[in-house]
């Protein structure tokens, strides 16, 4: 694939009448990832009348429109104009500290995947708690956070057989990558612990806590403090903007 | 304020309003009604504002029980409709008493039908909709399909009076027309060498009984991918159709997924989406390919005929309030 940072390359393809598509490359890539943010957060600043979405995943932008406002050769035009400036300074990204309780019942897992990878389970813990993830995208299931930047020596495929139930608020690792569920759900990733954070409640002033391009840091605590933070109905995880 | 009690639940009846948007880049599906021209033509019979919340039934309606107060209600879609096992015209409201009893039967062409109330259910939204999405278990009634002795309360009425008048509706009809579908091909016609792209325009697929308000797997003709069927996940829309490994197309519906990796050949143009929403299994349909211009026009003047026709519906209404 291409090296993103010396070709600039994208291509823009149609969805029917009512989207278009900016497709940055057929890679899992940081780099590829900031240029479909960057992207989104330029469409958004720039308020085209008539683009009803925007959704990016991890190697493309999604512009929703509506033709009865905007015909697709213009918003097209308008999207070559924002592609062709340059990336302005770096975007302002939102870091969650978001608390873990791994291992034992809630990270069934965890012993098997250490075994795997001859890792003394607390060294996997460490190991997966060491580093900053991105948020590449939220998909499957609403809220659910597919996180970038795995430690290679957790790489692991996915289950034969996916569970057909896991609870919300699962850690898992999923091949290359790792992602923290949102709402009961099927999964063919491994459990390797739980938060209390609930990342998607519908009646709360702002229902999601995730969106593409924040980052996530795991911070490991105990089941008390588990039991002890889940128990509080209001419960935000800590975050702060790095710039 | 009155309600319906379920006596007979029909088949899959959820309540679907336009849908939720704004919220795909969360992982949120936007749900609505699978035949946005039914569901709209039934909110107007009732006087109700274009988007309320109504009952979409699946294949067979249901049997309701009126509750103290009176309603009343609206049935579109090709369904069979009694009162008091009286029969009745669809494509007209009907004034019902306390302790009526409302059926819907089956759908006679088409897959879908639509009950609105005057007034609409009281429902709350769930970020901006009331439409349910079963996979999460989210809007509706606590998230599900109606079930047997269900009470589903009713809004306040709106306050135009409704008028017995049939509406000219056929012509909106989308279960009478057997045209192709017509799609925009991609965003990944490049998986698909270009005999293969004319085999999917060329040939017939048959809607599968695996098939609901998420997709429509088609069963038929395979389609084979010239490098491989994996993709990085990008964003799903309504309407585009997935070739996953097994070659059988899935065509994308309103309670998918919002992400996954499958490459899509073509997508279903927005004119299309309420035939679409229509189908049910075992129909047979065909891709014809259009330009994005022509799917942009074909919109359009869709949209400004139901403006008109909607327009004067309600133009009626106050002339009798």
């Amino acid at each position: 694939m291409s090296n993103a940072e010396q070709a600039p390359g994208f291509r823009i393809a149609p969805i029917a009448d009512h989207a278009l598509y900016v497709d940055f490359g057929e890679v899992i890539d940081a780099a590829v990832n900031q240029r479909v943010t960057a992207l989104a957060q330029r469409v958004a600043a720039a308020d085209i009348a008539g683009v009803t979405s925007l959704i990016p995943t991890y190697r493309g932008l999604t512009v929703g429109y509506d033709c009865t406002c905007i015909r697709q050769a213009a918003l097209r035009v308008q999207l070559e104009h924002l592609l062709a400036q340059p990336d302005t300074a770096a975007a302002r990204v939102r870091c969650w500290e978001l608390p873990v309780s791994y291992g034992g019942a809630h990270g069934i897992d965890l012993e098997w995947l250490a075994g795997q990878h001859q890792l003394d389970p607390h060294e996997l813990i460490s190991r997966h708690s060491a580093v900053s993830y991105r948020v590449y995208m939220i998909g499957f299931m609403p809220g659910f956070a597919y996180l970038g930047g795995l430690d290679q020596r957790l790489h692991t495929l996915r289950r034969e057989t996916p569970r057909l139930q896991t609870p919300p608020g699962s850690v898992s690792i999923g091949g290359m990558q790792t992602a923290v569920s949102s709402v009961a759900a099927p999964s063919g990733w491994h459990l390797v612990g739980r938060t209390p954070a609930r990342s998607f409640v519908p009646s709360r002033e702002q229902p999601f806590l995730f969106q593409a391009g924040d980052e996530i840091r795991f911070m490991p605590i105990g089941t008390d403090e588990f039991d002890s933070l889940a128990a509080q109905p209001d419960y935000l995880p800590q975050w702060a903007w790095r710039t | 304020m009155s309600s319906l009690t379920v006596l007979r639940p029909g088949l899959l009846t959820t309540l679907q309003d336009r849908g939720r948007t704004g919220f795909e880049d969360r992982g949120v599906p936007p749900s609505g009604a699978l035949d946005e021209l039914s569901f709209a033509i039934a909110n107007a019979l009732v006087g109700n504002p274009a988007g309320t919340g109504a009952l979409e039934f699946t294949l067979l309606g249901g049997q309701f029980q009126v509750g103290p107060g009176g309603c009343v209600v609206a049935v579109t879609g090709d369904m069979e409709v009694f009162i008091d096992d009286q029969p009745v015209p669809p494509y007209q409201c009907h004034v019902l008493r306390t302790g009526a009893l409302l059926s819907v039967g089956r759908a006679l062409t088409g897959a879908r039908g639509y009950l609105a109330v005057a007034g609409g259910f009281a429902a709350q939204p769930v970020l901006g909709s009331v439409s349910t999405l079963l996979r999460g278990g989210l809007g509706g009634f606590a998230g599900r399909a109606l079930a047997k002795a269900d009470v589903l309360p009713l809004a306040a009425p709106s306050q135009y009076l409704p008028v017995a008048a049939r509406a000219p509706a056929q012509r909106f009809l989308p279960q009478g027309e057997r045209r192709p579908l017509s799609v925009v091909l991609g965003p990944q016609q490049g998986h698909f060498s270009s005999a293969e792209i004319q085999r999917f325009l060329s040939l017939a697929f048959q809607v599968s009984g695996q098939s609901d308000r998420m997709g429509y797997r088609l069963s038929g003709p395979v389609l084979k991918h010239l490098k491989g069927f994996d993709i990085v996940s990008d964003a799903i829309s309504t309407g585009s159709v997935q070739v996953p490994g097994s070659g059988h197309p899935i065509i994308a519906m309103h309670d998918r997924q919002t992400t996954g990796g499958y490459p899509k050949i073509a997508t279903v143009i927005r004119a299309d989406r309420a035939r679409l929403g229509q189908l049910k299994p075992g129909d047979w349909l065909r891709f014809r390919e259009v330009t994005v211009e022509q799917a942009e026009t074909l919109w359009c003047e869709r949209q400004r005929l139901l403006a008109d026709f909607l327009d004067d519906l309600h133009r009626r209404y106050r002339r009798r309030s």
